[in-house]
């Protein structure tokens, strides 16, 4: 039998803040251990939680980019259960009453388009954290850390419209590039700022029943969400033909083995006991916020693409790469700002930017080369100042050692000889010295011209203008 | 008139004037403690150094002309509220050697004002409880007879000012917490409306029915307390940002034409006669000063306390879940793994009643059980709501009992919580539909033990209640009767 894969994923955004959903508290990551606290978010008798407005506008703008409804009222609602990490012994979230519903992201995998559903979107706060082992001063113990307890996190939840291991990277994938657009957070999915939680099922292939589902926790990197997902289905389709059921339950995923297995089963599943928080009122959210975080979002990776295409007439693939990054994208955009032409640009930021950030190691947010200066070294090519070749080499020198790059060409002597009467004493000596090669051409064999190309520039140290070079040599050679 | 019988008005009076320091209140106050708690127990913890040292703070703050009404004033707090450096139990095992970290917001602004702490008092565990009896550190007893309960769960607030151990103490009111010990006591209890007093710094017991509020030995003095405590507090998401009046102002002693509703449904057989006749002897004073009196209905009142009783346990089986040996308060010894630590902390934490109600919470919370008893008891909560509302159409405030009856013995309901969670089924609405109500001295039964009356105002009412309160105050002599002790 034929079998097809039902997934749906729930993401764990942290909001990039500069305090927690519910206190004054810093959220900075690294701090030394309980450093970053207070009587609030260390769940102290008596304290109370009181919402954090940047959340709520953060919140706004994810569900406004995936097309969400923004609630005009929502409840946060406790979810109870025990564990050290969770100082209250219960986590503030959304249940009922999310402040988003009812979006949707659209997907192309191997050519074919495809929207996914977004069932929700909500604010909670997250749990602090556990250190097992050598705890300082206490020996061989178990700590707990409250400096992440109480900060902020969006949860993202689909639909089941997802039916492979691809799609659902290429979905993460997808909403991970808009949430770092937006500025929401920092994606940093090693620190655990960008994380998922998979529900996989498997069913007969045409069937419109779902099978039973399993949830794989915590999953922070798209490379273990395909090999989750894959190896889930798989295990899953093993036990059906072996004659098994799959039964409901919470598993984890080993990137050691690349394995899931399973952690607790639906027994033992907790009872939230969910009910509305008492400590806080309904938030009600007027129209006017967010339309004014509707006129506030930035242009959306897919919008920007559209743009890029239509109206600077860039290819798909320029405009694909341009817009991977937001920061990318705005250093492109500078260049165009700065006078720069939208292809030579494209291809000097895809290029010769690109490959000096990946070579250094660095982000384009320090890239050593500004867009006026990188538009200036492009309107130089233009006028005719330098070749594209010389360009290159400026440009190493502007990275290298900064500068302006007319200021380079000019203190360098690289300016591009156009004169022609220069131009043609080159050509004359150079066919004077190479008369067999001269024959060879004029005898049919059209091959030989690059290497008078190649002479001349030599010559010339690379500064004769190659479009003169070429139209000289054209007339000479043929006699 | 000894030091420690002058109300919060009179010893600020004479500090004015000079006729007496703080430090000499306050030694007055500790040395009334000294002497007589042993048998009234309504303090958990004295702080006789601390009280002391803010005392000789308040005296040159007064010899300095900086004086607040409030500014060297003698004070107790039920053991509710966190104290920063001082011991905070709630009455329970589980945080009996809990220091606080912090203020309470409430406690903060009579500090600030320069008011003295001289102790924390008794109350029930957690506030649960309408006696005092679920203590764990032993019940408080009625200063007018021993034998008594002073009622609770505020019970230490309200024995602390009949037995003059403090000149004016603050309490909190989850169904009836400050108004049925004060009219069990013989003092002042004003249960303000939700959102009018933060809630910050006060230990949750049912977070959507908790309210701060004063305990004194006159309206005045009540009022006085209210002012200083009431208002927005940016650490309080539910408290409310509306301008604070000042409560002294309605002290006219002027009720002609105000109306006053009185619920059929309160006045029922079951009612104590004693009771019932301080009820007919108020109405017949009110009508003497000019007040007209309304027949009205709440209709929704019999279902009041078994509203009460999900809604108020389901939040207190999540405020409770906090106390979990982790991080502060008791840690059984030697657990062997979490779920034990978890289990017996708790276990050897928590009493009896306390155990009974996170229970009953954490049922009606349950997958399967939620839609029956939490969400429909909220239905009925808005029910109850809107009966207040409906009446307040046509009345300015709602004359009732406090109780059912005065004060009952120790150990007398102990055994018996349904018949103790009925001894609230006058306060308890008032909770539910979030609005105020305050408790004075309206008679004495046959036993010699006070009776309350209750007046309920609008939400934000405040100054109706106290209006209303005082005038009577000012035509009646019992709030100047004092327990024998």
């Amino acid at each position: 039998m034929k079998y097809q894969a039902v997934i749906g994923l729930e993401v764990h955004v942290q909001l990039a803040t500069d305090t927690k959903i519910f206190c004054g508290c810093s959220t900075k990551f690294g701090a030394p251990p309980n450093s970053q606290t207070c009587p609030v978010c260390l769940g102290m008798p008596g304290a109370l939680p009181v919402l954090n407005r940047k959340v709520v506008e953060y919140a706004i703008k994810a569900g406004l980019a995936t097309g969400c409804a923004i609630a005009p009222r929502s409840v946060f609602a406790r979810k109870n259960y025990f564990y050290p990490d969770l100082p209250k012994g219960y986590q503030i979230s959304q249940y009922e009453l999310p402040i988003c519903e009812h979006g949707q992201l659209d997907i192309e995998v191997e050519g074919v388009a495809k929207r996914i559903g977004i069932t929700r979107i909500h604010m909670e706060e997250d749990a602090g954290k556990l250190v097992h082992g050598d705890v300082p001063g206490m020996g061989d113990g178990s700590g707990v850390d409250l400096n992440r307890a109480c900060t902020p996190l969006l949860e993202i939840v689909s639909e089941p419209d997802l039916r492979s291991a691809d799609e659902a990277v290429t979905y993460l994938k997808k909403l991970h590039q808009i949430v770092v657009y937006l500025g929401i957070t920092d994606g940093n999915m090693e620190e655990g700022s960008f994380r998922c939680d998979a529900n996989v099922s498997v069913m007969p292939v045409g069937s419109d029943k779902f099978g039973t589902r399993a949830e794989i926790k915590n999953v922070n990197s798209f490379k273990f969400v395909k090999q989750a997902i894959e190896y889930e289905i798989e295990r899953q389709i093993e036990l059906i033909e072996e004659g098994g059921k799959v039964v409901q339950e919470t598993r984890l995923f080993d990137p050691g083995n690349g394995e899931t297995r399973s952690m607790r089963g639906k027994e033992e599943a907790h009872d939230y006991r969910y009910f509305p928080d008492p400590d806080l009122v309904p938030l009600v959210i007027s129209d006017d916020w967010v339309e004014d975080t509707r006129l506030g979002l930035p242009e959306l990776p897919e919008a920007k693409m559209a743009r890029y295409r239509e109206e600077l007439g860039l290819p798909l693939y320029d405009a694909e790469v341009l817009t991977a990054s937001r920061e990318l994208a705005e250093y492109f955009e500078a260049c165009l700002l700065a006078g720069a032409g939208a292809k030579s640009a494209a291809n000097w930021v895809m290029g010769e930017v690109t490959r000096g950030l990946n070579d250094g190691g660095i982000d384009i947010g320090a890239c050593p080369v500004t867009p006026g200066q990188l538009a200036a070294l492009l309107a130089l090519i233009d006028k005719g100042t330098i070749s594209n070749k010389i360009a290159k080499t400026v440009f190493d020198e502007m990275w290298q050692n900064g500068g302006e790059p007319a200021e380079i060409v000019e203190k360098k002597g690289l300016v591009q000889v156009s004169d022609t009467g220069e131009i043609e004493k080159i050509i004359d000596e150079i066919m004077a010295a190479n008369m067999g090669q001269v024959e060879e051409y004029r005898g049919g064999k059209e091959k030989v011209f690059g290497f008078f190309v190649g002479q001349v520039m030599r010559a010339s140290k690379g500064k004769a203008n190659p479009a003169v070079v070429n139209d000289l040599l054209v007339k000479k050679l043929k006699g | 008139m000894e030091i420690f019988d002058f109300t919060i008005h009179e010893l600020h009076d004479r500090l004015k004037k000079k006729e007496l320091s703080s430090v000499e209140a306050t030694r007055a106050m500790l040395a009334r403690i000294e002497a007589i708690d042993a048998t009234v127990n309504a303090f958990i913890t004295v702080t006789p150094e601390e009280a002391l040292a803010s005392a000789a703070e308040a005296d040159s703050r007064i010899a300095r002309g900086e004086m607040d009404l409030l500014t060297g004033i003698p004070i107790a707090l039920k053991d509710i509220f966190l104290t920063k450096g001082v011991r905070t139990t709630c009455a329970s095992r589980i945080l009996e050697n809990f220091v606080p970290p912090y203020d309470a917001t409430s406690w903060l602004k009579l500090k600030e004002r320069g008011a003295v702490l001289v102790g924390k008092l008794n109350q029930d565990e957690f506030a649960m409880g309408s006696s005092c009896e679920s203590s764990a550190f032993g019940p408080s007893r009625n200063p007018w007879n021993t034998e008594f309960t002073p009622g609770g769960s505020s019970g230490g607030s309200a024995a602390c000012i009949a037995a003059r151990q403090a000149i004016a103490t603050l309490g909190t009111d989850t169904g009836g917490s400050i108004r049925q010990p004060a009219a069990h006591c013989g003092c002042v209890g004003l249960k303000p409306t939700y959102g009018r007093v933060s809630r910050y710094g006060v230990i949750a017991y049912a977070s959507s029915l908790d309210q701060v509020g004063p305990v004194t030995r006159d309206v005045r003095d009540a009022a006085i307390m209210l002012g200083a405590i009431a208002g927005h507090d940016p650490m309080d998401s539910t408290s409310v940002n509306r301008p604070v009046p000042d409560y002294t102002r309605s002290l006219t002693g002027e009720v002609k034409g105000l109306k006053v509703g009185l619920p059929k449904e309160y006045f029922i057989d079951g009612l104590d006669p004693e009771v019932q006749q301080a009820m007919e002897l108020a109405i017949e004073t009110y009508r003497g000063m000019g007040a007209e009196f309304v027949e009205i209905s709440l209709p929704h009142t019999d279902y009041a306390v078994a509203c009460y009783y999900l809604i108020a346990t389901a939040e207190a089986s999540s405020n409770l879940a906090r106390y979990d040996g982790v991080r502060f308060g008791h840690r059984c010894q030697d657990p062997q793994g979490l779920l034990e630590m978890y289990r017996r902390s708790r276990a050897e934490g928590f009493g009896t009643e306390v155990k009974r109600r996170i229970m009953l919470g954490t049922y009606a919370l349950s997958s399967g059980y939620y839609d029956a008893y939490y969400l429909k008891a909220q239905k009925v909560r808005t029910l109850i709501m809107q009966d207040f509302l409906k009446a307040f159409e046509s009345v300015d405030v709602i004359l009732t009992p406090v109780t059912p009856t005065p004060a009952f013995r120790l150990g007398e309901k102990c055994n018996d919580p349904l018949q103790m969670y009925l001894s609230d089924i006058f306060t308890i609405p008032t909770n539910l539909a979030g609005t105020c109500g305050i408790s004075v001295p309206a008679g004495m039964s046959s036993d010699g033990l006070p009776i309350g009356l209750q007046l309920i105002g609008r939400p934000f009412g405040e100054e109706e209640i106290i209006r209303a309160a005082h005038a009577f105050e000012q035509a009646t002599t019992w709030h100047q009767q004092k327990a024998p002790l």
